[in-house]
């Protein structure tokens, strides 16, 4: 080819490239997601109490938002690879009941405690797994009877622990008393970045008491650790194999299989992945409460779907967005918290949820038409 | 005449009590296209299916280059080169044919954990890939779903190619096609057959198989009444015989298979 040949081929391929953006933002699973952002923000401005945009209004709206989205991200996954898990919910209390059982119960150190909760997290995981394979059962009916199977563990295994209480309590003090267990600690609960804070407040960039204290001291560490999460999820969706033989898995386990994809063991491991995102759940709320209950993460399977769901997962597996779920958590986060900025009755919260879902569902039918051309 | 690439001999594959093969047997050689052909139902996807490693074989043998293999997986078919082009196509219409063309197969770059499939590289390849055949893909990362039938049976096939398969399974390209489409998947056979690959052609349009085919082996209830070469045999012939016709018989001695 000549070099002006070449010049004027390369020419027409940019041309393609610029002609094809908006489509392409057009495609983008995350689409209606962010839009709902814009439209529930932009509501909040106009008739919540402005003190919800400011910092400390942010935390508060974003801590609920953030224990959310770390089972959403989980959730998404597993649906995009086409599997569904509704023992999210009952996973947190069950997780949560274990942890606090090996903090306080058996007196382990913090860190081994986080282990076994998770191990016995992914254990579980790994058979809703297994069952939903090797039966060939919809995940919904497998896992639905996880999510009354675990619910009804937690309660009993509760008056076990306490000797008939409905709350195991002590989980801070029996949590903090060894300067290891102290370290670990503040992973799992407080504020991050509290150094940072005190700094912004010194320089005037942030709010702060008359005694110079920063208003809000930090991050809640639940935000940080959603936010990693979600990125670490989207690259793993967008940006790796494994990534996309969760697309391939969800998309036509069949087709995925024939062409060399390992389709169990990306389903398998999904299950896992989505019991531990309940585990952690389940590690950042009872250190934060202090206690365990047997109610803790009631109903949150829906709620995690629901985000999933808004944030461009098809209910039939193969697409959707990490970034997507991340984002209708936070929507979710700021309606639960940002009505009570309002004079509106906080109730109106489940009459949202169920109307966003609604919502969600019909404009990702119109997205898949025109991702896939369908008419 | 030169070892076959692939050789199926005497294969069985029962299902429960359902006989689905009673004993096929075919030569795959490099650089020719074979043709399977059968009315609905007579075996062709089962048995291609054992090629491919999805199914196990009840009974028979299989020889890949002279040499007895067995497969478990279609993963251990892919690896040893036999790669297979669903009728049900195995490809995902929500994922972007890039997605499509590397899927099982992701070339990555990195150390973990940081490694990650190289997009750039796989974008690059998809459009090249398509070029070459005559599909211009403005945009490799669209949905599979928007291509039209022969396209994605173009891209099924170019993936195969470029992976470096040396037999090529393709299970009826071209039933759900319209004419102009066809003879684009028509040509593609001819050009992959022309790069020295050996081609399993599945149809049961006996036009479509005389235009490219150099063999044709007929499968009727699960068995086989010998291969033919291009010449041996008209269309009128192979039409008979796969209705399974009265001229069976006559056929069957002109053929010097067995029945
Ligand atoms: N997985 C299976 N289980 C039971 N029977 C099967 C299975 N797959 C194919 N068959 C049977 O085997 C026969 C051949 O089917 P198939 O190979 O799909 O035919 P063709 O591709 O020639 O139309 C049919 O009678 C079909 O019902
Ligand atoms: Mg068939």
């Amino acid at each position: 080819m000549t070099d002006n040949s070449k010049l004027i081929h390369e020419a027409a391929d940019e041309r393609l490239k610029h002609a094809s953006t908006l489509t392409r933002l057009l495609r983008r699973p995350e689409l209606g997601a962010i839009l709902g952002l814009v439209i529930v923000t932009s509501f909040f401005l106009a008739i919540a109490n402005p003190v919800m945009f400011e910092l400390s209004g942010i935390m508060n709206f974003m801590a609920p938002a953030a224990q959310l989205g770390i089972l959403a991200i989980g959730a998404s996954l597993l649906m995009v690879g086409g599997e569904f898990d509704l023992s999210v919910g009952s996973m947190v209390a069950f997780a949560g009941l274990i942890f606090a059982a090996c903090v306080v119960t058996f007196n382990m150190p913090l860190p081994v405690a986080i282990l076994v909760a998770f191990a016995c997290a992914a254990a579980i995981g790994f058979l809703n797994g297994q069952l939903v394979i090797h039966t060939g059962l919809p995940s919904f009916i497998v896992t639905l009877a996880f999510l009354f199977v675990l619910r009804g563990l937690s309660l009993v295994g509760l008056k076990w622990a306490t000797g008939g209480a409905t709350q195991l309590r002590g989980v801070r003090e029996a949590a903090t008393d060894t300067p290891l267990d102290a370290f670990f600690y503040k992973l799992f609960a407080g504020d991050a970045f509290e150094g940072l804070f005190a700094w912004l407040a010194a320089h005037d960039w942030i709010a702060k008491f008359p005694n110079g204290l920063p208003k809000v001291t930090g991050v809640p560490v639940e935000i940080v650790w959603f936010v990693g999460l979600a990125i670490v999820g989207a690259i793993l969706l967008a940006r790796t194999r494994y990534g996309n033989w969760i697309f391939a898995a969800g998309g036509d386990p069949n087709a995925a299989r024939n062409s060399g994809v390992p389709t169990r063991r990306v389903k398998t491991s999904l299950f896992v992945l989505t019991a531990c995102c309940a585990a952690l759940v389940a590690v950042l709320t009872v250190l934060d409460a202090g206690s365990t209950d047997a109610r803790r993460g009631f109903q949150k399977e829906f709620e995690a779907i629901i985000a999933a769901v808004i944030g461009g997962c098809l209910l039939t597996g193969g697409y959707g967005s990490v970034v997507g779920a991340a984002v209708g958590a936070v929507i979710f986060g700021m309606v639960l918290i940002g009505l009570t900025y309002t004079t509106i009755d906080q109730d109106w919260y489940l009459v949202f949820l169920g109307g966003m879902l609604l919502m969600a569902v019909f404009f990702n039918n119109i997205i898949r038409k025109r991702v896939t051309g369908e008419r | 005449m030169a070892t076959p690439i692939l050789e199926m001999r005497d294969i069985e594959k029962h299902f429960g009590s359902v006989v689905a093969l009673a004993g096929v047997s075919i030569e795959i050689h490099a650089g020719e296209v074979h043709c399977l052909l059968g009315d609905n139902g007579a075996g062709k996807s089962t048995f291609i299916k054992t090629m491919a490693g999805v199914h196990r074989l009840t009974k028979g043998q299989m020889f890949l280059n002279g040499q007895p293999v067995h497969f478990t997986s279609p993963r251990q078919a892919l690896d040893a080169g036999i790669a297979t082009v669903y009728q049900d196509l195995a490809m995902i219409p929500l994922m972007s044919v890039t997605r499509n063309f590397f899927m099982g197969r992701e070339p990555v770059k990195g150390i973990w954990p940081l490694r990650f499939m190289d997009m750039g590289f796989c974008d690059r390849v998809t459009r090249e890939e398509m070029q070459r055949i005559g599909i211009d893909v403005r945009d490799p990362g669209q949905a599979v779903g928007t291509l039209s039938g022969g396209e994605r049976q173009c891209v099924a096939i170019s993936r195969a190619v470029y992976f470096g398969a040396k037999v090529l399974i393709l299970d009826e390209p071209t039933s759900a096609l319209g004419v102009r489409q066809t003879s684009m998947v028509l040509k593609y056979i001819d050009m992959v057959r022309k790069r020295g690959l050996g081609v399993v052609f599945i149809t049961h349009n006996v036009r479509h198989a005389m235009a490219v085919g150099d063999r044709f082996t007929v499968l009727n209830r699960g068995r086989t009444l010998g291969t033919a070469a291009r010449g041996e045999i008209s269309a009128d012939e192979l039409q008979n015989l796969m209705a399974g016709g009265k001229e069976l018989a006559d056929l069957s001695a002109e053929l010097g298979g067995t029945v």
